[in-house]
């Protein structure tokens, strides 16, 4: 009997010991490894380049300003008005220097748009322009803005989207810009927050698609009632109705949304244009808010259809969505950012490893830090050290008030509830000066391959706590390196100049559409070198509220050559262009020009 | 109708009541949480894995009959570990899919009621231990379930409505009505104190969190105290303490700042342990006391 009790306060003991060793192992496992605990240090290998903010230097002083809304919302407002920091980048006057155009977003503060004078400093001519008043009561704020040549005339024209009237200026001369849009049947009010250039039908003139946030019927300057948002965190469909505008060709668009059947009304906050499942029609993949990602496969320039695609399942809250072979298998792949509170709510951002031809669907290949990220917003991919592998540049942050005081609990209160509370929101707690998600830092990571990706943004430089929107990338001062252009939001734009370590060689494509679209938005380039295989794709506005530079930039490592490239253009055409110069920008131009 | 028909059809209604009074409780709270389950899952997808919910009901009814036999000198509570474990899998929330804290927090819900136990019975509900314990020291890598399945009222009304006949018939109504109205008493008035929209004070409790909370942790009845009178009070308790935090997390009180994502869990693992172990005191001191 003593022998039993005894043996019966061994194994209590065991027991107790091991419960205290599964608590520990728990905090250690919650501090995770360095790399993802660590504030960007990279924690290996000093990363190849290096990124130093240049704005101030180069003459862009750009600070957005967020808008001001009817005060009946004013219990949320900061949420509310939390978008509408922009950029994006066209060389406007054709001189091979990139040009940059930002958004702002109160009534009476300018756009701008930054001409490259190709010295190393940039000059604001929005105002002379003719695109830089776009704020004005009655009219709404600007959103964001994508560039296209939608009447192949050689110079890239623009579209602002806007909560309010959306507005199409016609590029006159590289220096002026007419506002076309009553004229091209585009004079349509709706609270959108992304929109893309794209040739769906692939008859060489882009069409547009244009994404609707809030409904389009509310004026939130002028609200009829408080019950604007959405009804369920995680399935609402009660958001603004996108719409897809066919270009006829004479100046005019028509509005073929529900023929087409692309009028998702989830939320969308971004949305990315591309080939995906291979069959040479370019799909639209959708960032929602409040609800899944959803995935339009185009058939044939007919219609779309939703695709169940491996997206349907999670409901999270997408706010950017890029695209990119972000494993050099030669496919596009798409990267989604979403939300990570400690305790309170992880929904990862969304690496969407295209396995579409296979099985149909997307696989989940975020993991670790790039999943966590924090209230993240644009992100872009991009090969930073021209070593032939795409890095991945995300900003944070959502609302940056006071440090001591946060908006988590209180929205966890409203979060948990039936729709109709949260929809109206007068039932939301007042957030007064409080920071949500504020003062995070950006992300910097580098691939290396399988094995992951690393946090490298301390080391390379990239330090700011802003409230990044938008991420542009672009060879701003024609180096052979891509720079990192950052919209923030209520507070000034960034330009990270990149320093590469030497070593690598690179080369750049610019193409020139002739059957395609003038601007080749939709061309796909698969360059072989050195035994790998990079894709990229000429996009017509992707990430959130951002577009990149047209040109393809496509870092070498140490490749001495590039064995062969390989285009396929919108039309439909395929080009090989063997041996490309390198360290260059090589333009091309489709072959078989329309007579 | 008729109403010899009517009558019928109560006698009926009356016959099914009374059979539901015979069935073991412990099928009942089974049987509900596999609804919330089959519902949430088949409807709004919220596990995010199926993975997940075999991990936690695995090691949850391992570590069950394993314990049970080592040290417990008793048979496998089983049925226990299957509501822990359906409940860890829907209310823990991992960061970037993480799996570990499903197999640990299972070790550690069911190891919990035989290591932290006085006088021979466990002090915390085993679920809501592991939720609590994860919540403190490993916020970066588990969130609890805030928002889910759709924040639709149609599932909130299936859910209360099959949640109140089952707490009516394991006997436990009281608990929940008791919290219920104590919750919505306390919500008013912090409405009133802080100025906030009614609303938004009462909107947690009509939240899936909530449902787990009321129907399957705070009744539990191997952790609420021996007599009707005390499990009264205490429920009350818990929605006072409850309340605390949340005017505390109104306030920004840095100090309490963990546990604010899930107060009514943090206040249950407070106050629960605490009248159970008084409770027990009581009852050795003078055993003709219900423990």
């Amino acid at each position: 009997m003593v022998h039993g009790v005894t043996s019966l306060g061994v194994r209590r003991l065991g027991l107790t010991t091991v419960f205290l060793g599964a608590v520990f192992l728990v905090v250690a496992l919650n501090r995770g490894r360095p790399e993802e605990r660590g504030a960007g240090g990279g924690g290996g290998a000093a990363p190849g380049f290096s990124l130093r903010d240049v704005a101030h230097d180069v003459g862009i002083d750009f600070v957005h300003h967020a808008p001001t809304l009817d005060p009946r919302i004013d219990n949320i407002a900061p949420l509310v008005a939390s978008l509408g920091a922009s950029v994006s980048v066209s060389d406007v006057n054709n001189d091979g220097w990139p040009d940059l155009y930002f958004t702002n977003s109160r009534f009476g503060f300018p756009n701008a748009l930054y001409l490259n004078r190709g010295d190393g400093t940039f000059v604001d001519v929005a105002r002379s322009a003719g695109v830089a008043d776009l704020n004005r009561p009655g009219e709404g704020v600007s959103m964001g803005a994508v560039w296209g040549d939608y009447d192949n005339d050689g110079l890239e024209d623009l579209l602002v989207y806007k909560w309010g009237y959306l507005q199409l200026f016609h590029n006159l001369d590289g220096l002026h810009f007419e506002d076309v849009t009553a004229a091209a049947g585009l004079r349509q009010w709706m609270n959108s927050n992304g929109a893309v250039w794209f040739d769906y039908d692939r008859d060489g003139l882009l069409d547009l698609y244009v994404t609707g946030y809030f409904r389009s019927d509310i004026d939130l300057w002028h609200l009829k009632t408080t019950r604007i948002m959405h009804n369920s965190f995680e399935f609402a469909t009660n958001g603004g109705k996108n719409r897809l505008f066919h270009n006829l060709g004479n100046g005019r668009f028509e509005d073929v949304t529900d023929q087409m059947g692309v009028g998702s009304t989830r939320w969308t906050l971004a949305v990315a244009a591309g080939d995906f499942n291979g069959d040479g029609w370019p799909d639209l993949f959708l960032a929602n808010d409040y609800g899944p990602e959803e995935l339009f496969v185009n058939d044939s320039g007919k219609r779309f259809v939703l695709t169940r695609a491996g997206l349907e399942s999670d409901s999270k809250s997408g706010m950017s969505a890029s695209i990119g072979d972000v494993l050099n298998r030669g496919r596009l792949d798409a990267f989604v950012t979403n939300i990570s509170e400690r305790a309170y709510l992880f929904q990862g951002n969304n690496l969407r490893l295209n396995f579409l031809p296979e099985l149909g669907r997307f696989e989940q290949g975020a993991e670790g830090a790039v999943a966590d990220a924090g209230w993240a917003w644009g992100a872009q991919l991009g090969d930073l050290d021209n070593d032939g592998r795409n890095e991945l540049f995300i900003v944070n942050g959502y609302v940056s008030g006071d440090r001591d005081r946060s908006y988590w609990y209180a929205m966890s209160k409203v979060a948990g509830a039936n729709g109709n509370v949260f929809e109206d929101a007068r039932n939301w707690p007042a957030i007064g000066t409080a920071s949500l998600s504020g003062y995070e830092r950006s992300r910097v990571f580098v691939s290396r391959g399988l094995a992951g990706w690393t946090d490298v943004a301390a080391a390379v430089g990239v330090t700011d706590e802003y409230d990044g929107r938008a991420v542009a990338l672009v060879d701003l001062f024609n180096r052979g390196v891509l720079d990192v252009v950052v919209a923030n939001q209520n507070q000034r734009a960034l330009i990270y100049k990149n320093t590469v370590a030497p070593g690598n060689h690179w080369v750049a494509f610019k193409l020139v559409g002739t059957r395609s679209n003038r601007s080749a938005i939709g061309a796909e380039v698969t360059l072989e070198a050195g035994g790998a295989r990079q894709l990229k794709i000429v996009d017509g506005g992707m990430g959130f509220a951002s577009q990149n530079d047209r040109r393809l930039h496509f870092g070498l490592g140490s490749a001495a050559r590039v064995d062969r490239v390989v285009i396929r253009w919108p039309s439909g055409a395929r080009q090989v262009v063997e041996h490309p110069a390198l360290d260059r920008l090589n333009v091309i131009t489709e072959p078989g020009a329309v007579p | 109708m008729t109403a010899v028909a009517l009558a019928a059809l109560r006698g009926r209604g009356r016959t099914l009541w009374a059979r539901l009074g015979e069935v073991d409780p412990r099928y009942l709270v089974s049987f509900l949480i596999t609804l919330i389950l089959v519902v949430g899952e088949a409807r709004y997808g919220i596990l995010g894995g199926y993975d997940r919910l075999v991990i936690s009901l695995g090691v949850c009814m391992a570590t069950e009959l394993a314990l049970a036999r080592l040290v417990g000198g008793r048979g496998a509570a089983l049925q226990s570990a299957y509501v822990t474990g359906i409940s860890l899998a829907l209310l823990l929330k991992p960061r970037a899919g993480l799996l570990w804290p499903f197999a640990l927090g299972a070790f550690l819900a069911i190891a919990s009621k035989y290591v932290l136990a006085y006088r021979g019975q466990h002090l915390w509900n085993p679920s809501n231990f592991a939720i609590s314990l994860f919540l403190l020291i490993a916020p970066g890598s588990v969130a609890i379930l805030s928002h889910q399945w759709g924040n639709h009222l149609a599932t909130n009304v299936v859910i209360w409505g099959f949640g109140l006949l089952i707490a009516s018939r394991v006997r436990v109504l009281h608990v929940t009505l008791t919290y219920v109205v104590c919750y919505l008493i306390l919500a008013a008035a912090r409405s009133a104190i802080g100025g906030t929209p009614l609303l938004a004070e009462l909107a947690p409790i009509t939240g899936p969190m909530y449902q787990l909370f009321i129907f399957f942790m705070i009744t539990d009845p191997k952790t609420t105290v021996g007599s009707r009178r005390g499990r009264i009070v205490v429920a009350a308790l818990v929605a006072v303490v409850e309340a605390a935090i949340r005017l505390a997390a109104d306030h920004h009180v840095a100090a309490l700042s963990a546990f604010y994502p899930a107060p009514p869990i943090l206040a249950l693992a407070i106050v629960g342990p605490l009248a159970k172990a008084i409770d027990l005191c009581a009852f050795f001191h003078n055993p003709r006391r219900s423990p």
